[in-house]
């Protein structure tokens, strides 16, 4: 089964593979479309929703739908700028993203994410949730109020380092990111070289003492948007 | 004193220390010990093989499961909408004052703990309450402070059942003081059916005969979403795998649902023989029925229709004596979650893990328990089934309207003079309906549960069935004098509790969709509010994950669409106020006084 097979997003010609979701064929045909919790390395996991394309005219995560010979995506409508917009503006007063002094500013993929949609300023109420910050490992943190609940630590833990260090708990607002340990990072097995750690979209799992190593101004977003990079690998069209 | 760590292997090594029955073994320790506590966390992990963050992970999710130690006996009354308009709060300000704890407490000497807890299927006896997993019903103040006085004389809530009700309520193995208030019997579901009578027939056929038999009947779902059985069916028989599963959805969670609780108690064998031929029919050995915490007072009584089906080869292996049809079915606990009843995390449940719905494709006819192609089916459909094959899809077809055949069976409860089940012709228009329950004055009627639609007087001429007014069995009577956007408010409250909180627009969208209803409600909404809850409710339809988030907006955008001038009424028109209508500057302020120890000068409270 190696046979790949056409479809479109925003009537641009995507070359499918078989098991490929409509997200990974898109990500290598250069269509970038905007997403928080799907990675490269990591299993699908269909929590955030920026990624809702229609498909054939319903609404699908492109993370979690397989591509499929001769479907018709569409991405980049001003509908779903909208709702994409909302679901980013909901992760934003969901928690407390104090971006002008967070560490991750400039590497973070929700600020990246958010500029990138030209989202100025949520339409929705701040709800300044009461978090808990663990700081208790010798090399890194976890800030609850940033976590965006994608889920990313815990595949990467499990799938990536080989470790089970993060679950979620609770349920509906109270849902949260956890620790296999009665509830100290530092009694886990998470080494400080661990790919949960870095795959943080947000900063709600930092490194500790490497925050400003690339000054503010100078970081991955900075310098170009969210995406470039993959919409740099799309050929150019003729003529153009 | 029983050695806890010991007896907690021993729960694990009796489950066979298999990581998928976590949810027994979860429910097995907490009725125990009161509590899955950290070592028992510990203690499970180990022997079941997992990490200890996912077995809290299970615990934290369900709220009949706990980390902190509950009382031995646990009251948890029952605070829905219909509850609450028949006097809950009453009860519970009994309660709280006899006990001198308030709600999410436990009594200092670690006796009693009181909860509330959504829809517990009694909406026709409230205010109703479980206590452990006993159901108390018609409950009122004085009731409530006897309630009390008995446990604290006793410590055992089966000294509170009095009268016992009727039918098989009064079973030995039931004992329960629920009433069945059966008003209308049709001829699908609640009518008797010899045990084995369709079985025999089905047998007789070859499985894809079944299941053309099922698509002839032009049978839909009974649980709401409608689709067509025989065609699930046939999906799931197609799908490649060695083993299949039939799992019966009893998970009866939609507020003013009970029908399924009625057929549960009177007519469980229907459902087990529909549940038999599908698995016939599909080619699968396994039955599971997934059966909510709170009807736990059924389950003695339903394991006992089991074992006479097993004594009478209804179950077992070669059925009635045909080689090679070998079908069981065991009964899953659930734990307090109403988006379990949603299948794909239904089957998460099933397989001992969070009630997180699945991604869709896969959907469960091609992969589902365990990787097994799974049909999921409702009760009633399963009863439905049964009766199909004992008296011919064509007879059944001819019941009903062309798009929706057969009956449905109704949950009626609130402002009506008859609550309680019916079983009506699919196609019965919602005001002879109303004629029938006697609610002829009913000011809205909520059809379909909070996932459903609140309908006002001017659609009352509409027809319940798939094609128009859907319901998977709940209809809600609200009279003259209710308030309907405090209706609604009540049925954001109860989204925002079960969300699962796995995907941004449901877990968010209904926390901030039940704040702006309460700022509406309290005068403190404005213009623009209105589009505000339109368009934040396209989002979550939109983009949830599964169908709880993609209704979840449902009583805001029904009620907005049926009663809009109730809530135009309740805006500012212009705001003269130095703030937005919706921030309590007084609040926003609270705590910056009390650290100060004075208070802003401007904004006087």
């Amino acid at each position: 089964m190696s046979e790949s097979f056409l479809f479109s997003i925003d009537g641009i010609k995507i070359e499918g593979k078989p098991g490929q979701t409509i997200l990974q064929a898109a990500d290598e045909a250069g269509v970038y479309i905007p997403r928080l919790c799907a990675h490269k390395d990591l299993a699908p996991f269909g929590a955030c929703r920026v990624c809702t394309v229609m498909v054939n005219g319903r609404p699908q995560a492109a993370c979690t739908t397989p591509a499929a010979k001769g479907m018709v995506v569409e991405n980049e409508t001003e509908a779903l700028k909208k709702h994409r917009c909302s679901l980013v503006e909901m992760l934003f007063v969901e928690g407390n993203h104090y971006c002008m002094f967070c560490e991750k500013s400039g590497n973070c993929e929700l600020q990246a994410t958010a500029y990138r949609l030209g989202i100025l300023a949520p339409r929705y109420p701040y709800q300044f949730p009461r978090q808990d910050v663990d700081a208790s490992h010798p090399d890194v943190w976890i800030d609850r109020n940033r976590c965006i609940l994608c889920g990313r630590c815990v595949l990467a833990s499990r799938d990536l380092d080989g470790k089970h260090v993060f679950q979620f708990v609770g349920r509906s607002t109270d849902k949260k990111i956890w620790v296999n340990a009665e509830a100290h990072l530092a009694d886990t097995n998470l080494g400080g070289a661990d790919k949960a750690v870095d795959i943080c979209p947000v900063g709600a799992i930092l490194r500790k003492r490497v925050g400003y190593t690339v000054p503010v101004g100078q970081r991955l977003y900075d310098i170009k948007p969210i995406g470039s990079d993959i919409e740099a690998r799309r050929p150019a069209a003729p003529g153009r | 004193m029983i050695e806890p760590a010991r007896d907690i292997r021993e729960i694990c090594r009796t489950h066979g220390n298999d990581p998928t029955r976590l949810m027994d073994i979860a429910r097995a320790v907490q009725g125990k010990h009161g509590c899955v506590s950290s070592q028992a966390l510990d203690l499970i992990a180990q022997a079941v093989g997992i990490p200890r963050v996912e077995v809290e992970s299970l615990v934290s999710f369900y709220t009949f499961l706990s980390v902190k130690p509950k009382g031995n006996v646990v009251i948890r009354l029952c605070n829905d909408v219909i509850d609450e308009m028949f006097g809950a709060e009453q009860v519970a300000r009994a309660f709280t004052e006899e006990l001198g704890i308030r709600f999410g407490e436990t009594t200092p000497d670690g006796k009693i703990s009181l909860e509330h807890t959504p829809c517990i299927g009694m909406c026709d006896q409230a205010p109703a309450a479980l206590i452990n997993d006993v159901v108390v019903t018609y409950l009122s103040s004085d009731r409530a402070r006897e309630i009390v006085r008995v446990l604290r004389e006793t410590g055992d809530p089966r000294r509170l059942v009095r009268r016992l009700g009727d039918g098989n309520n009064a079973h030995p193995l039931v004992y329960s003081m629920v009433h069945n208030n059966i008003r209308r019997e049709g001829p699908v579901v609640l009518a008797p059916l010899a045990p084995g009578a369709a079985l025999k027939k089905a047998l007789a056929m070859s499985p894809v005969e079944v299941i053309n038999g099922i698509k002839t009947s032009r049978l839909r779902g009974r649980g709401g979403a409608g689709f067509p059985t025989g065609m699930k069916w046939e999906f799931t028989r197609a799908a490649d795998g060695d083993q299949k599963c039939v799992l019966c959805n009893a998970d009866e969670g939609e507020p003013g649902t009970f029908k399924d609780r009625v057929i549960l108690t009177e007519n469980p064998d229907i459902t087990f023989e529909g549940m038999t031929i599908a698995g016939y029919a599909i080619g699968a050995e396994l039955g599971i029925v997934y059966l909510r915490a709170e009807y736990a007072y059924l389950r003695a009584f339903l394991e006992s229709v089991l074992q006479a089906r097993r004594a009478r080869n209804l179950l077992g292996r070669n059925i009635l004596g045909k080689p090679g049809v070998h079908f069981d079915i065991r009964i899953q606990m659930g734990a307090g979650a109403y988006v379990c009843g949603e299948e794909t995390a239904m089957i998460s449940s099933c397989e001992g893990q969070r009630g997180d719905p699945k991604d869709r494709p896969p959907f469960p006819a091609q992969k589902g328990y365990l990787g097994m192609p799974t049909t999921v089916n409702n009760v009633e459909t399963f009863c439905c089934v049964a009766r199909i094959l004992d008296n011919g899809p064509g007879w059944f077809a001819d019941i009903g309207s062309r798009g929706s055949t057969g009956t449905k069976l109704l949950s009626v409860s609130g402002d009506c003079s008859s609550p309680g089940v019916y079983e009506v012709p699919f196609g019965i228009r919602l005001s002879d309906l109303l004629t029938m329950v006697g609610a002829e004055d009913a000011q809205a009627v909520q059809v379909g549960g909070a996932a459903g639609r609140m309908v006002s007087p001017a659609e009352f001429q509409r027809t319940i069935c798939y094609d128009d007014l859907a319901t998977g069995g709940s209809v809600m009577v609200f009279g003259p004098n209710r308030n309907i956007l405090k209706v609604a408010l009540k049925f954001m409250e109860f989204f925002l509790e079960e969300s699962c909180g796995y995907c941004t627009p449901c877990r968010v969208g209904t926390m901030l969709m039940r704040r702006k209803l309460e700022e509406i409600i309290e005068g403190r909404g404005q213009i623009g509010d209105l589009e505000y809850l339109q368009e934040l409710g396209s989002t979550m339809i939109l983009a949830s994950r599964c169908g709880l988030g993609q209704t979840a907006a449902n009583p805001v955008l029904t009620t907005l669409q049926a009663f809009r001038p109730a809530y135009e009424a309740l805006l500012r028109k212009k705001t003269a106020e130095p703030c937005l209508a919706s921030f309590d500057i007084r609040a926003a302020l609270q705590d910056a006084e009390r650290l100060a120890g004075r208070s802003s000068e401007i904004f006087a409270g």
